[in-house]
């Protein structure tokens, strides 16, 4: 065993290894595995019903209804013109984007304090409060629609924003106070007690320390109350006739009286999933942490 | 963590129940006030008791919506857990093309549900959409909006299509939690990839799948606006289900009593399985030692 | 059971590594005897962690080529080799119960269920956890769900190896000690060869036949527990082992005697001119403490007794040194100087150790 014994000196271990570089593995040939196969048919599956949409939005009536292509021979944005010029059609997106904007503003800030004593403190009824607000994420939108309507009607809130925002607030504060108290259990109790102990008060540690602490935690809710906001049509169609009617409702109404237009409504269906696209991408990395509502 | 017991944590809560309270409460009490009176119109209410709740208990028509409800639940449950579960054991697992697969399979959860809908409408037709002239072209006899059977079809497959991708990026988030050590363990064990997935993958996703299928049933118990715009309840009531018959009796015939009474019972069955899941979920968190 | 050997291993996390920074462990040829338990020690960060993967095949090395008993498995699978390892953290598998846990590596393998039931039983007798074979793994305190992961990992009798890759973090000191004597006694008992990854000294120390000493992706000495004491080949290991580590004064060399800022030092043997920054190294151990008379002027800045012994802080002529002294022997009164003991003094040249001239005296 003399091989161990003798203690390598510096000049028996070369310092410089650096120039060389490492042997095989780098080159990497393109070779489709199991995986592979299942997500391209499984993204194929959610991308050819979208396809198909934006394929006829881009098409005429005509063209639509003469024949069946793949693709449009007659490529057309008059779809889009339309949509675009006539106001009861784009105020449909700007009054979606005005509600869904006061209610993910207004879900975020009341459920901001209510996730931090969920997760910091022990009160009377604590473990109560916090399941019937659960419980109300659960509620079917279906048994608050004709409610909701006589509330807000006889409060004057008919036909307004805020009325949707409010009535959007019944499941989307719950979820996002469950989301932020679930990022916020995951911030060690000692920074809140060091904050204090160095002289901070709570709201501007809460605002200065706190917060960019779980930013990622307000992102993710934000997205959640976004999303379940846009998406809604029930409540949001019952709230309202003219003045806040959400895009999704013109779709409906539009379906029914010009005779079925169908490359206008497919337009207007590709414009309803742009603003959610592209509020996934700013938040493609928090995405599965997210939709495990902070437990993972 | 220990938390302290603080009173004052009240007042932190308070905006959030006022809110909740204003946008909840109130509502349920018009629900309840509505399902033990009758009205002939004008306003005028009278007393009825609790025959509007023996009425609907008799109905063959909740039952029958009910019996849907079940039977839909239950078909998109049996085959999304499992679709996702498996969707997410094949996705990438960082890198760009992750980020590239999050983001398509988020896309679909991000529609409007009545434009789900719309998707689905003109993607079955025979006449203008992909699925339905294909399959014509295959000679098959499919029409959504005559038979039962293809608009239950079409029904689920757009459910499936919608929500899959929840389950799959939830068990997703699931798998990316456990650490590499267990599966370096299960290589010099020399565990079979079915002894991985199941006595690895699967109990370290077993919290969030919890979640994904509580969920998947609560919301497809709820579900509305998608198969409405797609075959409106049809053909017949085929695909009435609970919250289409809901609002059929409430907005559409204006049966104020029995809607309400429906209403309050179809939340108490919601809330009893919601009680359930958060019974379910502190213990899990509790038995982790969160 | 078998000779392994690494043959110019090097390896880098990145693809293109430029600079000498980039790899993680740097080229290393080494024979690790059949039969032999090693402990490979260093603080953290130093590559041993790359190593232990490269060996159990977890990892693939970017250079270099890995043999058991001269067959090539630089691209075999895990599995193939045949091959043990224990985690830092405990891995166990929640769902089932402690004894399943134990019988994985075996069933896997498609053991016969006597055979199965038989080594359980004894390796649940061996960590002190018969009583609790039936119970589920999950819920248990991480003491015990490491001492499942060590089970796994000694379940096998036909192992290559043994790797462990600091497996007692989370194990509570006394315990420590008892799983440490059983794993002394199992390679006892079975000639395994185990490789043991700590950046606890006493840990490795305690344990190993051959110790390994890892400084920044290099391995710096390999040598049994009274070669690194006595003869560090490195001022790391100096350094890092024994307690206080080595004291190092700058000097120049020459033949049989040091000069240390100005006052000579008697060597033991007789050097050839070094080259480079040098300095001599002593352990406290042999370090004499005296008033007046030969040595260098030194200060006494703190005197801690550590029960066993006293460690003496000093300071000679502003660098830091420790003395230890016996339990029973007093600080000199008025002490002022320091020598050493000749022989026990070795020369470093850029922190590595030269061999003296004269090798009559003593094999290096």
């Amino acid at each position: 065993m003399s091989d161990v014994t003798s203690a390598p000196g510096a000049a028996s271990i070369p310092g410089d290894v650096s120039a060389a570089e490492p042997q095989a593995r780098t080159r990497r040939r393109f070779r489709p595995n199991g995986s592979m196969i299942v997500m391209v048919l499984y993204l194929l599956f959610l991308m050819l019903p979208i396809y198909w949409l934006l394929n006829m939005s881009l098409k005429t009536n005509a063209e639509i209804l003469s024949g069946f292509s793949l693709w449009p021979r007659n490529l057309t944005l008059a779809n889009y013109e339309k949509i675009l010029s006539d106001p009861s059609w784009y105020m449909g997106y700007v009054n979606s984007i005005i509600y869904v904007t006061m209610n993910t503003v207004l879900s975020i800030v009341v459920a901001l304090p209510a996730a931090y004593a969920f997760s910091r403190y022990r009160f009377m009824g604590d473990k109560h409060l916090f399941f019937w607000l659960l419980t109300n994420r659960m509620a079917p939108p279906a048994v608050f629609a004709l409610p909701f309507f006589q509330l807000y009607s006889s409060v004057g809130l008919f036909d307004t924003h805020i009325a949707v925002a409010l009535a959007h607030t019944l499941f989307n504060v719950p979820l996002a106070v469950w989301i932020l108290e679930g990022f916020m259990r995951g911030v060690p109790r000692e920074i809140d007690e060091t904050a204090y102990i160095d002289g901070y008060s709570f709201p501007k540690f809460f605002v200065k320390i706190f917060m960019p602490l779980i930013a990622s935690g307000i992102g993710v809710a934000a997205f959640f109350c976004f999303m379940f906001s846009w998406v809604e049509l029930l409540l949001s169609r019952t709230l309202t006739s003219v003045d806040a009617k959400p895009i999704a409702a013109t779709m409906t109404r539009t379906v029914s009286a010009s005779g079925l237009d169908w490359g206008v409504l497919a337009a207007a269906g590709v414009l309803t999933i742009l603003p959610g696209a592209l509020v996934i991408w700013f938040v493609r990395n928090y995405i599965a942490k997210g939709f495990a509502l902070g437990r993972v | 963590m220990n938390k302290t017991v603080n009173q004052k944590a009240w007042f932190l809560v308070l905006p959030v129940l006022i809110l909740v309270g204003f946008s909840a409460v109130i509502p349920l009490m018009t629900v309840v006030n509505y399902s033990v009176q009758d009205t002939f119109g004008n306003n005028v209410f009278f007393w009825a008791g609790l025959d509007w709740f023996r009425d609907m208990l008799e109905s063959e028509r909740m039952w029958n919506a009910l019996g849907r409800q079940l039977v839909f639940s239950g078909i998109i449950l049996a085959i999304e857990v499992p679709l996702g579960i498996f969707v997410a054991l094949n996705m990438p697992k960082k890198g760009f093309w992750a980020s590239f697969c999050l983001v398509l399979m988020s896309l679909p959860l991000l529609i409007p549900w009545n434009v789900v809908g719309t998707i689905w409408q003109i993607f079955g037709r025979v006449d203008i959409g992909l699925l339905g002239y294909v399959l014509a072209k295959l000679g098959v006899n499919y029409n959504y909006t005559q038979n039962v059977i293809d608009a239950w079809a079409t029904v689920i497959v757009m459910d499936v299509w919608h929500w899959t991708s929840l389950v799959a990026l939830l068990a997703y988030a699931g798998l990316q939690s456990i650490p590499d050590a267990y599966y370096q363990a299960a290589k010099i064990d020399q565990a079979s990839r079915w002894k991985v997935f199941r006595f690895i993958e699967l109990p370290k996703m077993a919290g969030v799948l919890m979640i994904a299928i509580l969920l998947r049933f609560m919301d497809s118990f709820m579900i509305y606006t998608e198969p409405f715009v797609v075959t409106g309840g049809g053909p017949g009531n085929a695909t009435t289900f609970l919250s289409i018959d809901l609002v059929k009796m409430a907005l559409g015939q204006f049966d104020l009593g029995p809607a309400a009474a429906f209403s309050l019972m179809y939340f108490l069955v919601i809330l009893l399985i919601s009680w359930v899941f958060y019974t379910v979920m502190t213990n899990l968190d509790k038995r982790d030692g969160v | 059971m078998a000779k392994i050997t690494l043959d110019n291993l090097a390896h880098s996390y990145l693809k293109h590594p430029q600079s000498d920074d980039d790899w993680a462990l740097k080229e290393l040829n080494h024979d690790w005897v059949d039969g032999e338990a090693y402990a490979l020690l260093g603080s953290s960060g130093c590559g041993k962690s790359t190593l232990l993967n490269i060996i159990s095949g977890l990892l693939r090395p970017s250079r270099g080529r890995i043999l058991f008993d001269g067959r090539d498995v630089t691209d075999a699978p895990t599995a193939e080799r045949n091959i043990a390892q224990v985690f830092q953290f405990p891995v166990v598998y929640d769902t089932m119960s402690v004894g399943e846990n134990l019988a994985f590596p075996l069933k896997n393998r498609g053991a016969d269920p006597k055979y199965i039931a038989e080594r359980v039983n004894a390796i649940a007798a061996m960590i002190g956890m018969e009583e609790q074979l039936k119970r589920k793994a999950r819920g248990l305190t991480a003491d015990a769900k490491q001492k499942i992961s060590l089970g796994r990992g000694m379940v096998r009798e036909d192992v290559n190896a043994l790797l462990f890759d600091e497996p007692l973090t989370v194990i509570d000191p006394h315990m420590k000690w008892e799983l440490r004597t059983q794993l002394k006694q199992l390679h006892h008992d079975f000639g395994h060869t185990m490789i043991y990854v700590t950046h606890d000294q006493t840990e490795a120390l305690t344990f190993a036949d051959k110790v390994v000493v890892m400084y920044d992706g290099r391995v710096v000495q390999i040598g049994t527990p009274q070669e690194l004491f006595e003869r560090p080949a490195h001022t790391f290991v100096g350094f890092f082992i024994g307690s206080p580590g080595m004291n190092l004064f700058d000097a120049q060399v020459s033949g049989t005697t040091a000069t240390v800022q100005g006052v000579s030092v008697p060597l033991g043997d007789s050097y050839a001119p070094v080259a480079g920054q040098v300095q001599i190294g002593v352990r406290p151990e042999f370090v004499r403490l005296h008033a007046g008379g030969e040595g260098l002027p030194a200060r006494i800045t703190r005197v801690e007794d550590v029960g066993r012994h006293k460690i003496v802080r000093l300071d000679v002529g502003g660098t830091a040194a420790n003395a230890i002294l016996d339990e029973g022997t007093p600080v000199p009164a008025g002490a002022d100087r320091v020598s050493f003991d000749a022989d026990a003094i070795n020369v470093y040249a850029d922190d590595w150790r030269v061999a003296p001239q004269n090798l009559q005296g003593r094999a290096a």
